[in-house]
């Protein structure tokens, strides 16, 4: 691009011999090498490239426009901000209600719900694999009775709602509809997400249960109930930021995400659904790690080469099925346990890169969730971070601050570039599954996670608190009261709904449901049926791991 | 050669449910290029199977993974079963998410290390390698 | 010491098994003796080993096998060699994700091992351990290595059965010919048969038999310091059928195809049997050990007897080219009556 008549060329040569060499000569640099938190090298400065008007418009063009470099909104967040969507979850339906009546009320725009161990593995509370897991990493459903409580007083055809649950999630989604049919809200009145990412289950957070080519048929079910059903609700959201915490670099989380994308994309091609129909319907979550500028690129990036993928790959007309939207989550991987109060700068900090990387709506982690689970007040600083971004920082005032900057703008083209690049490698590998089941992303990815280990352990990272500025003072932080009922409250429920319920239609309902399973049917309307007369997940779940069986990971290490 | 060489064999499990498995494949490796015998063996093991694995390898530590919050729950059952096959020898490690007020119920039950995120690798090699030269020492 | 007992291995007690293999993987002094009075407990087991490279998914074959034996009601010891790190001595050793439907199995014993030092430090160790495991009365003992190098050949070799395990796709090359393992192997299995390109597997490895390896798999014996008088233990030679090595399909972790590799795992036993085979490879595999046994005796002996910084000063004669390797030979044992302690 460039050639020796540069004139920046020609004047950066310059400075480098005169200006910086002086300069060097008498204060060398901190270090020989920078690089990202990804361990990509970063150069001393960047300059104009000698980039021509035909080339803005078709790399980063202007916003709302083709390929969505600059955001996918013409007026960034001037005319909407973000949605503030804090991830809940813990013990009880009844607790995790509270916990959003008291998020609604202090100004939260849309709800998340986490939910616990046992479900995210479709057990109910009372199975034995469940010991211990009650409640401990969000809300516990066994059955449409504790959706029915979990959403007690929430308006559902006002808030959306974000559910983050993967192998089981055509079941819970199937009670959420359950809920609305009951008490009368139409289903295309229903917005939310449910995350339904099983891909990245097998790559990252290895919350599977089935093997990769049912799990696939599920969650094409899913997307096909949604097109035709519930035209706001997004059916999947594409996950990059289990892929990050497991230990990826920045490349890595984008383009494992996309080729994931892709992968969806295939199958509801396959099953014979209009790209344009569900594609708007996708959306994307990301993680918001510490390195400022490389996380910007990446979102800048993502939206480019999704843009770029689903026209020149999949023939896509309709505009909405181009954009990228995503959920952004700070990096819980970074939070440190040692001076917890330090996290609250790193989140915003991150926060901040989400932000200027146009993300549709964030997650801000709590100060203390390297110690124990979110208290309150931690939580209430963690969402005020965003009203401080939102409304005092000013950022929000102009569109893509940050593009046309030399340096993000090179480290955009840079994050593209790579994600092409491992398009082809796992092409070459056969595709998604085949690389699944070969190992390839785990082996990239823990090979990333261990070099940042030895990177902070040999010191040649510097995590503030952890191998620099330590400091030993013991910590206190208020830790969240658990109602100690819970597990038997939840236990009891789960009996009562046993006993109450019309056992010979659940029967029933399991039957046909099996049916489908075995068949090619959708069998999103025989879960609702299941759910609707009180099947309980674990019930309904015990049909699925005995049509499909059960996977096991390669031993990736 | 044949002389008498002892390599220090370490099982490294992810108790509960929780899949995430980052730390416990970079301590795994960790503790390799530490010169160790790594034992690894993966997400969603219980009790049961940690206890069976442990005694089969013959390991000297144990190293359990978990960020689920299960850890009172789970842990106390493990050093349990452990004594009750008499490997009350074994070192018991724990990582993870593990609040301060429950360091010290596990550590009564028998864990003798207790590593929370930001601990590094190196913290865990050198607890690993005093025990073992302590062990000896008796 | 109470953990372990010839009459606690012998009852099968694992804690005690467990243990006397750490004890023969560490050369620790007192597994020898335990070993001696485990001997005449040996030689029951069926050896069978799975050797293949990483990819090949053997270990989902290994899993899958077991289980078949199990639902026959045999006992079955496994032994999962990886190999150690040259670059710090430590070792990753993972077989056991892999074999997690086996857990809770009382039939079932699964050993991680690593390959440590030298080649033949290894071979003394899973041998040992075999033992161990055939005197507690296991009845099929499958060993897996990584296909991969010399010592892993080595160990497998000397299994009653060899099964080579090939996955589609690795190119036109199988991986065979390349490890040179092509001569070892009794059974091939091609596994992840679903892959395209399987069909092409099977065809280019039964050319490659066809063309060279056709006949029954011979006895390789490398001895070279002994001259064993061989002794014909199938005296009717006009009786001894020829085994044709298989060429099977599986897909492991679709439990496809498992069956008929154990059948013809129990086949080939037969063929050993009824072909005085087994006897051949026994006593081979014996005459192995003890040669392994006594090299490493008496190298110990050798360099036992050397005074120190012997050995590196005749290293660094032989790198400054003063002196031949031959040479220094004769200088060391001229140096020492060797294995003579008096």
């Amino acid at each position: 691009m460039t050639d020796n008549q540069s004139p920046y060329l020609k004047s950066r040569e310059d400075w480098e011999e005169t200006t910086l060499k002086k300069h060097l000569e008498r204060r060398p640099e901190r270090k020989e090498k920078f690089v990202t938190t990804s361990s990509t090298p970063i150069e001393r400065l960047y300059t104009p490239k000698d980039t021509n008007a035909e080339e803005y418009l078709e790399n980063i063009n202007l916003p709302g426009q083709y390929p969505f470099t600059r955001g996918v909104h013409a007026t960034g967040y001037r005319g909407k901000l973000w949605t503030m969507r804090m991830f809940a979850g813990f013990g009880t339906a009844e607790e995790t209600n509270q916990r959003f009546q008291y998020l609604l009320e202090q100004g939260q725009t849309g709800l998340s719900v986490a939910f616990d161990m046992p479900t995210l593995y479709g057990y109910d509370t009372d199975a034995p694999q469940a010991l211990g897991e009650f409640g401990k990493c969000g809300v516990a459903i066994s059955s449409l009775k504790d959706m029915e409580i979990l959403l007690d007083g929430l308006p559902l055809d006002q808030v959306t709602t974000s559910m983050t649950i993967n192998s089981p999630a055509a079941i819970i989604w199937a009670m959420y509809i359950a809920v609305a049919d009951n008490r009368g809200i139409p289903r295309n009145k229903l917005g939310g997400t449910i995350q339904n990412d099983i891909l990245k289950e097998y790559i990252a957070q290895k919350e599977f249960i089935f093997p990769p080519k049912p799990s696939m048929r599920l969650v094409t079910d899913t997307v096909e109930f949604g097109t035709n059903e519930l035209p706001l609700w997004n059916t999947i959201s594409i996950s990059g930021y289990h892929i990050r915490e497991a230990g990826s670099t920045a490349a890595q989380e984008l383009a494992f995400t996309l080729v994931d994308g892709i992968e969806y994309v295939k199958w509801a091609i396959e099953r014979g659904l209009d790209v344009d129909d569900f594609a708007p319907r996708l959306s994307f979550f990301f993680n918001a790690h510490n390195d400022f500028f490389e996380e910007v690129a990446k979102y800048r990036a993502a939206r480019r080469v999704w843009a770029r993928v689903m026209k020149e790959k999949f023939g896509a007309k309709n505009p909405r099925s181009l954009l990228l939207r995503f959920h952004s989550q700070t990096a819980g991987v970074s939070l440190t346990a040692q001076q917890p109060e330090n996290n609250v700068a790193r989140v915003a900090i991150q926060a901040l890169a989400a932000v200027m990387g146009g993300t549709q709506s964030l997650h801000t982690n709590s100060m203390d969730e390297a110690l124990a689970l979110p208290s309150e007040l931690a939580v209430r600083v963690a969402l005020r971070t965003q009203q401080i971004i939102a409304h005092e920082s000013g950022v929000a005032n102009t569109i893509d601050p940050l593009g046309g900057s030399y340096f993000v703008e090179e480290l955009t083209d840079r994050m593209e570039a790579q994600t092409w690049d491992y398009f082809q490698k796992i092409e070459d590998l056969g595709g998604v599954l085949p690389a699944i089941e070969a190992g390839f992303f785990q082996q990239e990815i823990a090979d990333s996670a261990y070099v940042y280990q030895r990177e902070i352990d040999d010191r040649e990272r510097t995590i503030v608190g952890i191998n620099d500025f330590v400091n030993d003072e013991p910590v206190q932080i208020p830790i969240l009261d658990m109602d100690p009922q819970g597990y038997e409250t939840q236990c009891a429920r789960i009996e009562e709904v046993k006993a109450a319920r019309d056992n010979e239609t659940v029967a029933r309902c399991l039957a046909n449901l099996r049916a489908a399973a075995e068949g090619t049917d959708n069998t999103m309307p025989f879960i609702l049926d299941a759910v609707k007369a009180y099947a309980t997940l674990q019930e309904v779940m015990d049909v699925f791991r005995d049509v499909f069986g059960e996977y096991h990971e390669p031993a990736i290490i | 050669m044949t002389q008498f060489e002892q390599k220090i064999r370490v099982l490294i499990a992810k108790p509960g449910l929780d899949g995430h498995d980052r730390g416990a494949k970079v301590v795994a490796r960790a503790l390799r290029d530490a010169g160790m015998e790594v034992i690894y063996t993966g997400i969603r093991q219980t009790p049961e199977m940690i206890i069976e694995s442990s005694l089969q390898e013959d390991v000297d530590v144990v190293g359990l993974s978990i960020l689920s919050g299960a850890h009172m729950a789970l842990l106390p059952i493990i050093t349990q079963q452990l004594r009750e096959n008499d490997m009350e020898d074994v070192l018991v490690l724990a990582g993870g998410i593990i609040p301060d007020e429950d360091v010290a119920a596990l550590q009564e039950a028998g864990v003798k290390g207790i590593f929370t995120p930001g601990a590094s690798t190196q913290e865990i090699i050198d607890f690993i390698q005093t025990s073992m030269a302590q062990k000896e020492a008796l | 010491m109470s953990l372990i007992s010839t009459e606690k291995i012998l009852s099968g007690n694992k804690r005690a098994i467990a243990r006397l293999i750490t004890y023969v993987e560490n050369n620790h002094p007192h597994a020898q003796s335990f070993l001696d009075s485990l001997y005449p407990h040996t030689g029951q087991a069926h050896l069978v080993g799975i050797t293949g490279s990483p990819v090949t998914g053997k270990s989902s074959l290994v899993n899958k096998l077991a289980k078949a034996y199990r639902d026959q009601d045999k006992s079955v010891a496994i032994i999962a060699v990886d190999p150690t790190s040259p670059f710090s001595g430590g070792a990753i050793l993972g077989d056991r994700i892999r074999m997690r439907e086996l857990a809770g199995d009382p039939g079932i014993f699964i050993r991680s091992m690593a390959s440590r030092g030298s080649l033949g430090g290894l071979s003394k160790a899973v041998d040992d351990a075999i033992k161990v495991l055939d005197a507690a009365g296991f009845e099929v003992i499958l060993i897996e290595t990584v296909g991969a190098g010399q010592s892993e050949v080595e160990i497998v070799k000397t299994a009653h059965t060899v099964i080579v395990v090939e996955v589609p796709g690795l190119g036109d090359d199988v991986q065979a010919i390349k490890a040179g393992i092509l001569e070892i192997a009794d059974i091939f299995v091609v596994n992840k048969a679903d892959r395209p390109g399987a069909e092409k597997t099977v065809s280019t490895l039964r050319t490659m038999l066809e063309l060279g390896h056709a006949s029954t798999h011979h006895v390789l014996h490398h001895g070279q310091l002994m001259t064993v008088e061989e002794t014909p233990s199938h005296p009717d030679e006009e009786n001894k059928k020829m085994w044709e090595i298989p060429v099977l399909k599986t897909m492991a972790l679709k439990e496809e195809g498992i069956d008929p590799v154990v059948t013809t795992i129990d086949r080939h036993l037969d063929y050993l049997k009824n072909s005085g085979e087994l006897m051949d490879r026994n006593r081979t595999r014996l005459i192995d050990e003890l040669e392994t046994a006594l090299q490493l005796e008496l190298m110990d002996r050798l360099l036992g007897q050397l005074p120190p910084n012997h050995l590196s000063e005749t290293i660094t004669k032989l790198v400054d080219r003063n002196l031949s390797p031959y040479a220094a030979v004769q200088a060391i044992l001229k140096s020492r009556e060797v294995g003579s302690r008096e």
